[in-house]
């Protein structure tokens, strides 16, 4: 064991922050779920990948740096710590992505990564639907081979940043006869082809941060199955399994709203020791935080050394999503009455963007598997107890 | 940056592991609760000829001449079997404080404590009571601001029972006047020394406690069957069991940086340890709440063994510093001036 950062890793942490220090905007972009703030964000995408520090981990023929977890760690660490823009194209770049650098033919791969890289086509998650929320395997939109096309028709949901995303990703039903997770497909989809209608879905923030989408025989060529027909369930696993990992939420960005929190206690301190409570839950944040990223570097080190990620995975989802909703909660109880107040309003001073991290924390135990199922997998995977 | 044990000390673990399983079993802790002294010497025998009493030892004094971080995973096995002997006391806390008086005292009682044929034990102020004051050949006493060694000749000891019948606990007196091995700064020296590293072996042992229950618990909860099925499919019993797991699984790494960040001598080992002895205890301590719960009536028997490690767990929170204690020290270093926190800060900024 040695807690030392070395040359090379302490060298490539300058490279980054000069960098950023160089090119991250000064005045904050507006938020990407409005056409304005995602066409900014579109082109900040475009400029990381000029400087090659959009998409770190991946192979540096595809334009990425071959970083390995660590790496990407402290480049976490430099982004969140430079106040960067949010990625607009996360769902490519970090979940889509590797499932192509794996499934994918040499052609889907040059023909999508590098657009992705560049911000040019930005991506959308299509699996949810109605009737499959937590149970993916209810999925009903169906896609029927027809010569060398797909007919799809049905309906997804929820989908994050398909408003004014180019392409998604989801799992259809091939196999009209098929029940459950035999018989799915994974399909990319241009979202301009005819017969799709992309609904918005206002958020609680009251924009349009997700939406529904309705295929009306779209038809869509077979290059773009991604993995064999009926092999989708196993393909979309692959891109959960990195999203429940560790690439969804790095620590990075639980420290630095763990920091900004004390800060806030800090400044607040007189009226907010009025409830003795609030003192102690600052301190849990940090603790927690601190424990997020000494855990994952933990791991992250045992798989550089090729060690392998298992059910205890489905931890972390829980854990970075209850984390942000007390450190969130705590910071409501520091702003006290001016909490409820939006940034604009004339009298909320000091409140930062603590209102809007407040509501997008109410989601975190929610999307990407939501906390109660993570709870079973923890409980039949990682702990062995019994199904029925 | 490597944040893996090696293969040698996996290996010694798993094998430490094996030995206690086999031999600190509930039977033989149970039957020590019958004893007067509740200690076995043919236990702590054994333990010498493992090389375990003198792990810490410098091996110029005929131990191993190992570190904090080389002890933590055996410590969060001695937690997992309970061990009533003071083994983590010997390895964490005794050892290290004799090499850092050094002189004499330390070549007198290493190579004793090496061989198994002496137990030093030390009492701090911040603890009410000396644990397994009655079976050391010499107690190291914080008194004021020195600390002396004392001989058993030398004390009064005033036995106190605690919840959980494995601790033995003690208010010493001094009967004699003892002589002084550290005073001053010296003496404060040891005594924060010997904190952070007594409050880093009962982290480690939570670690191990709550894994315990967690193991003891499942398999309790797949065979007892209630409403036609095994309680463990129960979702409510399930999440009872993962919400342990979580906790469990996050506490870990700041244990082992801690004892990392003791063994390498970081000026952060302290606030290190307050940050895992807080999060050791919390895991242990809800695994000892939702352990109880979903053994039902069982769980608050004394015949089921689940309460050797749950009291066990109640006991380590509030000794070697309560969670006041830690969490004013994490206090002090996160609200001071000038605190370097958040990203890139946890292995560098401090
Ligand atoms: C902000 C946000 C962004 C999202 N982005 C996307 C996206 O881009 N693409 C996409 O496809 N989807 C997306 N989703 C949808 C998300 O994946 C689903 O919301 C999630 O899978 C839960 O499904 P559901 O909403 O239908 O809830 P339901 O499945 O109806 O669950 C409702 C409640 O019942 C509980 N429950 C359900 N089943 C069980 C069970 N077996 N055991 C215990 N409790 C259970 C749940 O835990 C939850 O508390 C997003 C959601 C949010 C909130």
């Amino acid at each position: 064991m040695d807690l030392t950062y070395t040359d090379k890793q302490n060298a490539f942490r300058e490279e980054v922050r000069s960098w950023l220090a160089a090119n991250v905007p000064a005045e904050a972009l507006q938020t990407f779920d409005t056409a304005e703030g995602f066409a900014a964000h579109r082109e900040w995408e475009a400029k990381l990948n000029e400087g090659r520090w959009g998409m770190v981990t991946w192979p540096e023929e595809l334009g990425g740096r071959a970083c390995d977890l660590i790496e990407w760690l402290i480049f976490e660490e430099e982004y969140y710590k430079a106040r960067a823009p949010l990625r607009v194209n996360q769902n490519g770049i970090f979940l889509l992505g590797p499932t192509l650098m794996e499934y994918g033919t040499e052609e889907q791969k040059a023909r999508i990564l590098p657009k992705m890289a560049n911000g040019e086509e930005v991506w959308a998650q299509g699996w949810s639907e109605p009737n499959a929320g937590s149970d993916m395997a209810a999925i009903r939109s169906t896609a029927r081979l027809e010569g060398d096309k797909y007919i799809i028709n049905g309906q997804k949901t929820w989908s994050t940043r398909a408003v004014w995303a180019d392409w998604c990703f989801g799992m259809f039903r091939t196999d009209p006869d098929s029940q459950r997770h035999r018989g799915l497909t994974f399909i990319l989809v241009p979202l301009n082809t005819p017969g799709i209608t992309v609904r918005p879905i206002p958020q609680l923030d009251g924009l349009p941060g997700f939406a529904e989408i309705f295929f009306d025989n779209v038809e869509v060529g077979v290059e773009n199955r991604l993995g064999d027909e009926g092999a989708g369930w196993s393909v979309a696993m692959a891109t959960a399994g990195f999203e429940r990992g560790l690439m969804l939420r790095s620590p990075a960005r639980f420290q630095e709203t763990a920091r900004r929190l004390v800060e806030l206690y800090r400044e607040n301190q007189a009226t907010a020791d009025s409830d003795p409570a609030v003192r102690d839950a600052v301190m849990r944040a940090y603790l927690d935080a601190e424990s997020y990223c000494l855990t994952t570097y933990q791991t992250a080190c045992r798989l550089n050394k090729g060690g392998k990620i298992g059910a205890e995975s489905s931890t972390n989802k829980i854990f970075w999503s209850e984390l942000d909703q007390n450190m969130h909660a705590t910071a409501m109880s520091i702003l006290g009455a001016r909490a409820e107040l939006l940034p604009h309003a004339p009298d909320a001073q000091g409140v930062g963007n603590w209102l809007d991290g407040w509501l997008f924390a109410q989601s975190g135990p929610i999307y990407a598997g939501t906390n109660e199922v993570q709870r079973n997998i923890i409980a039949e995977r990682m702990l062995g107890m019994p199904r029925k | 940056m490597d944040f893996t044990f090696s293969e040698d000390q996996l290996l010694f673990q798993e094998s430490v592991k094996d030995f206690l399983v086999k031999e600190v079993t509930p039977e033989r802790i149970r039957a020590g609760w019958e004893t007067d002294n509740g200690r076995d010497s043919s236990l702590w025998q054994q333990l010498a000829e493992l090389g375990l009493t003198g792990l810490t030892v410098p091996e110029a004094h005929g131990g191993l001449g190992m570190n904090e971080l080389d002890f933590v995973l055996l410590a969060q096995e001695c937690g997992y079997v309970a061990l009533p002997e003071p083994l983590v006391h010997t390895a964490m806390v005794a050892v290290p404080m004799l090499g850092q008086i050094g002189g004499e005292l330390a070549d007198h009682w290493l190579p004793k404590i090496a061989a198994g044929e002496a137990k030093v034990i030390v009492g701090l102020e911040q603890n009410l009571l000396v644990e397994d004051a009655h079976v050391a050949d010499l107690l190291l006493l914080q008194r004021g601001a020195s600390i002396v060694a004392a001989t058993p000749e030398q004390v009064e000891l005033r036995h106190n029972e605690s919840v959980d019948p494995s601790r033995k606990l003690y208010a010493v007196e001094l009967s004699d006047s003892a002589a002084a091995v550290a005073e001053g700064e010296q003496a404060q020296a040891l005594v924060t020394g010997a904190m952070d590293r007594g409050a880093l072996g009962c982290a480690a042992q939570a670690l191990g406690l709550a894994q315990r229950m967690v193991d003891i618990s499942v398999q309790y909860t797949s065979e007892r069957q209630q409403f036609g099925q095994a309680i463990g499919a129960f979702q409510a019993v399930k999440h009872h069991m993962a919400n342990v797991a979580v906790s469990l699984e996050y506490a870990r790494a700041p244990v082992h940086r801690a004892a990392y960040s003791v063994a390498a001598g970081e000026p952060i080992a302290s606030h290190a340890v307050s940050h895992a002895k807080l999060v050791a205890c919390d895991a242990a301590n809800l695994a000892a709440k939702n352990c109880i719960q979903v053994h039902g009536a069982m769980g608050y028997t004394w015949e089921v063994d689940l309460h050797i490690f749950m009291k066990k767990a109640w006991a380590l929170a509030n000794t070697w510093g309560d969670a006041g204690y830690h969490k004013t020290r994490i206090g002090e270093h996160i609200f001071a001036e000038g605190a370097v926190l958040g990203a890139g800060a946890t292995f560098q900024g401090m």
